[in-house]
This record gives C-alpha cells, sequence and structure tokens, in this order.
C-alpha cells in the first residue's frame, strides 16, 4: 500500500516534506510501549501509535521503520518534527483512534507485521 | 552486590575465555549518558550501530546490538543519577559496558522476569514500562552480565558476535 493512500484513508495530514509518497508500505503494528516496538517486530513496518515524544522517533534509529502515524489528533512538537525531517522520516497524523486507523488499513489489505510471541 | 550472568550456549566457551583475558579491543567509543535526558537518550546506541554498520556488520546483527544497547541507555537515563557506555569492538563481536552512579537494582532476578516495571508516571507517558528492558536485553545478547545491588552502582555488560570476523588480524578493514 503506498503511503499517499494511507493519508488519504486515514484523512490525515502528512507533517514532514517528503518527495516520494508512492514508497511502498508492505505491514504495519500499532503500539502505545516502546518496549513492546523492540520486542515484537520483525521486519521494517509502519508503526502506529498515541506516542508523540522524541523517543518514537529514537525508535527508528533503531529498527526500521516505514513511517510513523499518531493518533488520536495526537501532534508532536516542532523539535520532533525536525528530528523526523533530518531522517526523512514520514510522520503522519490523524483524528481516528489507534483501533479505528488499524481497521481501516487492515480492510484495505495492509497487513501486520510479522511479531515476535511471548 | 548480585550477579546475574546469561550466556547464549554456542558461544559460551569463547565468551568464559574472553572474559578470563579480557585482551584489547581493535577500538573503542565512549559516551556519557546522562540522568533523565529523554531527548538525547539513544544517542550513544544510534551511534555505535551506525558505526558497526560501516564496518560492515550484517544488518540482523546491527538490529541486535542496537535493541540491546538502547534499552540498557534507556535504563541508565531513567532509572539512575547518570552514567557511561564503553564500547570495545573487537575483530568478530561487540563488548558494551554500561556503568552507572546508582541507585541499583534491588532484585536482578525479579527485574529480568517480563512484565516486572518500576517505571514512574512519567516514563509510562513516554511509552516505556512494558517490563521488558532487560529481557529485551537478554533476548539479544549472546552473554550478559549484571552485577548490581541496593543503593550501588551498576554495572551491566553484554557481548553479541558479529558472526564473521569484521576485522583484519592487523589493524581495520574499512
Amino acid at each position: 500500500m503506498k503511503l499517499r493512500d494511507i493519508i488519504k484513508a486515514l484523512d490525515a495530514e502528512l507533517l514532514v516534506k517528503l518527495n516520494d509518497l508512492d514508497q511502498e508500505v508492505t505491514c504495519a503494528f500499532g503500539s502505545d510501549l516502546i518496549s513492546d516496538i523492540l520486542h515484537c517486530t520483525q521486519e521494517k513496518t509502519l508503526l502506529l501509535t498515541g506516542l508523540t515524544n522524541p523517543q518514537v522517533v529514537r525508535l527508528s534509529d533503531m529498527i526500521d521503520l516505514y513511517g510513523i502515524i499518531f493518533v488520536r489528533g495526537k501532534r508532536p512538537s516542532p523539535d520532533l518534527i525536525k528530528m523526523a525531517q533530518e531522517r526523512e522520516l514520514p510522520l503522519i497524523s490523524t483524528m481516528y483512534t489507534l483501533y479505528k486507523s488499524s481497521g481501516i488499513l487492515y480492510n484495505l489489505g495492509l497487513r501486520s507485521c510479522k511479531i515476535t510471541h511471548g | 552486590m548480585a550477579d546475574y550472568w546469561y550466556f547464549q550456549p554456542e558461544f559460551e566457551e569463547r565468551t568464559l575465555t574472553f572474559l578470563s583475558q579480557r585482551y584489547e579491543p581493535e577500538d573503542t567509543l565512549v559516551f556519557t549518558i546522562k540522568e533523565r535526558d529523554f531527548i538525547d537518550s539513544g544517542n550513544a546506541s544510534s551511534t555505535i550501530k551506525n558505526y558497526l554498520q560501516k564496518l560492515g556488520v550484517k544488518p540482523e546483527i546491527l538490529r541486535r546490538v542496537a535493541i540491546a544497547a538502547y534499552e540498557a541507555e534507556i535504563n541508565v537515563t531513567a532509572h539512575t543519577r547518570g552514567g557511561k557506555v564503553k564500547a570495545n569492538i573487537h575483530k568478530d563481536f561487540i563488548h558494551l559496558m554500561f556503568s552507572d552512579k546508582g541507585s541499583g537494582i534491588k532484585d536482578i532476578e525479579q527485574s529480568m522476569s517480563p512484565g516486572f516495571s518500576t517505571a514512574d508516571k512519567v516514563m509510562q507517558e513516554m511509552g516505556f514500562g512494558a517490563g521488558l528492558g532487560l529481557p529485551n536485553i537478554k533476548r539479544n545478547s549472546d552473554m550478559l552480565h549484571i552485577m548490581s545491588g541496593e543503593n550501588q552502582p551498576t554495572c551491566l555488560e553484554i557481548i553479541i558476535y558479529f558472526g564473521e570476523k569484521i576485522l583484519p588480524d592487523h589493524g581495520r578493514s574499512k
């Protein structure tokens, strides 16, 4: 699923300047717990979260992220946006909840990323 | 003071040999980790990851080093009065040593059990406190050693093998 289609489906706003909105996103994961995200994800993933502190961008330094979708209308600080811009990391903000956003994307065929159980 | 040891069985003998000799690394990186600095914390781990990436370490190993280092770095930021990390880079493994100024881990075994957390409200709001920090470090490490006690400094050592020799016997390859 292309980034531009995800933004449209979630009636969302792109918070960083990006040249390539046709980037293909293959899977997604949703969580508000940093260690859960590090523990579970096994492949490059799109992250849906309510977290808006700088550590969520730091995460993308450790594991590969296609981008971050902030749910429930949350907006990160200008400093965080700058950190993401430097990394060319897509940041997207939607008014929809984590549940609704995930449901919409799942129905459109965006699968869950491979995860580690336990 | 209490000691906790974990060895990945495949590498146990090699690791014990190294620990008994503690020979000189090819290179060393040192970073200061500040107490409660949740803006910059993670910087040491990503710098170490990028350094290894330039040396040609495989992506799956980089991911393990990054996760283990990041969880340990966040622990120093969140739970201590500050400290440092020393990354010793050897020919075919990395040896990370985190040390801090306290206030220590009361019960290491308990801290190793998934779900156990002492994160405060501020940390929880930032997404920490899943109780997976130390378990995540262990899962990604070939050796984990923790030395700590209540109101004591903590020393946490990690060894992760690259699975191949990335540096030649004399000097650096890249």
